[in-house]
């Protein structure tokens, strides 16, 4: 185990990187990100009860009225409606979280430290983004406990498909924010940067309601958005009720290519920075 | 080619935009001794530290390290290099140790050899203490203190130190300087990056004095100080208002020309020794001039400065630190004055 993963001497004195070395540097900036949000206890309480307050609000302020649509009578409750689909808004914002970091890092030099390291430029990236993804999968699963109390009914084999591919989308959003981050001239225009685009694609989609309602020209942007497809396929995924495979394919599709387009986008503005 | 030298920097020029940051620097350490790159804020010496450290490509020239180009052989060079100061952060939520373990894994060094380093080097920068507490609770002595250990983690070959001592206060600095002075014995080569004088003339074996992105003077701090002709008559008027009196009184003496150095300070080239000061004493008598000091001294660095820049070296060029200054033609002015 020990052998696959260390670096050869040779490497090291050249400052070569090796898979070996470039997995273990994510990892120790997976750690450190992870620190952080450890040590910051207030920011993540509030960071996860503000998901929680979401459901509980959506639930019981607009579930009633919702109810009269069609679209969601299908789905027995609005709980069953909103729950998948509300996390993929949840890991959507925490995705910012990325941006934010990774300016907060460049604003005070220790972006400038890790890239006088002999480390993998890849490292900062996918510890980064690896990290979100942890936090994202905590959060999803504080709101699925939540869900359960209040009545949420998922198939359970279905839930856990649902957890998987809203985390692996968000993790793709994840990459987005790097960019914005590695751009932005400081942390408050990262995060304004980053509501602005993950607002729009939050709300004018399926996430809280069938985009059935919506005027023309919405309806043909929700039916198109990302966050719909990923909260079609959760949603199909988590209660049994409506097509799967379109929506999953379009799901994956959508974080493969994100992926292939931001992961060499956010390392190469990491390599080019100065 | 018996001793290759550590650093080799060759016409190195990077602008940005229309400023020219690095206007064709040319600089070289030999191993074992400390560089002191003197200048005001902006005066490109963060540039060149970045170039060195292959945190910015330069836009031509050429720097090698060891023998490695910065910018075709980055990853080598990345491996001989420890960076500090204002370029390189700490971490402000990890804790101290934290930090060092961090960096060290970071550098490939093999666990037990990354555990034993950090306690090492906390002990040694008397952080074993605060080892437990997270740098956000730390003083900006401590932090510096704290980077300095994690750009030493990998026993770099060169270290380049950027303004290390910059906003702290003189007790930190003086900490600072001793730790300098203690890795200097132990062999380290060093670029020292400043805008204080006396950092410079205290530490640097070789001081290279920048401005606008040249190098424009270099050598010992002996032969800067001899290059400017001697002793200086300084005297320290009792209110600022008759400073502008007192530099035409000074000026009035002999061939050289005064300058004010501070708001309170002016100074000349004492041409005839003590008997400058005497005529110093009698032409202020005469102006009834109030001086709370008149003495006769070594020329500084900072007499250095002003004699080939034309400005005080910590005064401000421009509003904006990373420009690069005006005052070429206050220098001209001098020059043509002094003939």
């Amino acid at each position: 185990m020990t052998t696959a993963t260390a670096p050869t001497a040779d490497a090291v004195r050249t400052g070569q990187i090796t898979l070996g070395t470039a997995l273990s540097d994510a990892a120790t900036i997976t750690r450190r990100y992870l620190t952080h949000i450890l040590r910051q206890p207030r920011l993540l309480i509030f960071s996860t009860i503000q998901p929680v307050m979401f459901v509980l609000l959506f639930v019981y302020v607009f579930g009633g009225a919702l109810l009269n649509s069609p679209a969601i009578q299908q789905y027995g409750s609005y709980k069953d409606f909103l729950l998948p689909g509300i996390f993929v808004q949840t890991v959507a914002f925490g995705a910012t979280q990325t941006a934010i970091a990774l300016a907060e890092d460049l604003n005070k030099g220790v972006i400038d430290r890790f890239r006088s390291l002999p480390m993998a430029r890849s490292a900062v990236l996918v510890g980064r983004t690896v990290a979100d993804l942890v936090r994202g999968f905590a959060v999803v699963v504080i709101m699925t406990v939540v869900g359960l109390i209040i009545g949420f009914r998922p198939q359970a084999l279905g839930l856990l498909g649902a957890i998987a591919i809203v985390v692996a989308f968000g993790f793709a959003m994840s990459w987005i924010y790097a960019v914005v981050g590695l751009s932005a001239p400081n942390s408050e225009t990262a995060q304004a940067a980053s509501f602005v685009v993950t607002f729009p694609l939050v709300f004018a989609s399926a996430v809280f309601i069938p985009p059935t309602t919506m005027p023309d020209w919405l309806r043909v942007f929700a039916e198109h958005n990302p966050i719909t497809h990923v909260a079609e396929a959760s949603r199909a995924l988590a209660t049994g009720i409506g097509d799967v495979t379109g929506p999953l394919l379009w799901s994956l599709a959508w974080i493969a290519g994100l992926l292939l387009v931001f992961v060499p986008l956010a390392v190469n503005r990491y390599r080019k920075m100065s | 080619m018996a001793d290759a030298p550590a650093v080799v920097v060759e016409n190195l020029e990077k602008a940005f935009g229309e400023t020219k940051a690095l206007d064709g620097i040319d600089l070289q350490i030999s191993e074992g001794t400390i560089l002191g790159l003197l200048g005001p804020n902006g005066a490109g010496k963060t540039t060149a530290v970045r170039v060195l450290a292959t945190l910015l490509h330069p836009d031509s020239g050429h720097a090698e390290i060891f023998g490695y180009d910065v910018v075709r052989q980055p990853a080598e060079v990345r491996t001989l290099i420890g960076l500090a100061g204002q370029n390189a952060a700490v971490d402000e939520l990890l804790t101290g140790r934290q930090n060092l373990r961090m960096v060290g894994r970071l550098y490939h060094m093999p666990a037990s050899e990354v555990r034993s380093r950090s306690e090492e080097l906390l002990e040694r920068f008397e952080l074993t203490d605060a080892a437990k507490r997270a740098v956000r609770t730390y003083s900006g002595g401590m932090r510096r203190r704290l980077d300095l250990a994690a750009s030493l983690l990998n026993r770099p070959r060169i270290l380049y130190l950027d303004e290390p001592t910059t906003g702290l206060d003189p007790r930190s600095r003086a900490d600072v300087w001793q730790m300098i002075r203690a890795l200097v014995h132990e062999g380290t080569t060093l670029l020292l990056t400043t805008q204080y004088l006396e950092e410079a003339d205290r530490l640097a074996d070789q001081i290279s004095v920048i401005d606008n992105g040249k190098v424009i003077a270099e050598g010992t701090a002996d032969e800067l100080k001899s290059s400017t002709g001697g002793q200086v008559v300084e005297v320290r008027v009792t209110r600022a208002a008759d400073l502008d009196r007192a530099v035409a009184v000074l000026s009035s003496i002999g061939d050289a020309e005064a300058a004010r150095t501070d708001d309170q300070v002016a100074t000349v080239a004492a041409e005839r020794g003590v008997a400058s000061v005497a005529d110093a004493a009698e032409a202020l008598r005469r102006e009834q001039l109030d001086v709370t000091d008149l003495a006769l001294r070594r020329p500084t660095l900072d007499d250095v400065f002003l004699d080939i820049t034309g400005r005080v070296a910590d005064e401000t060029p421009s509003s904006n630190g990373d420009r690069p200054s005006g005052g070429r033609g206050r220098r001209g002015e001098r020059r043509k004055a002094r003939q």
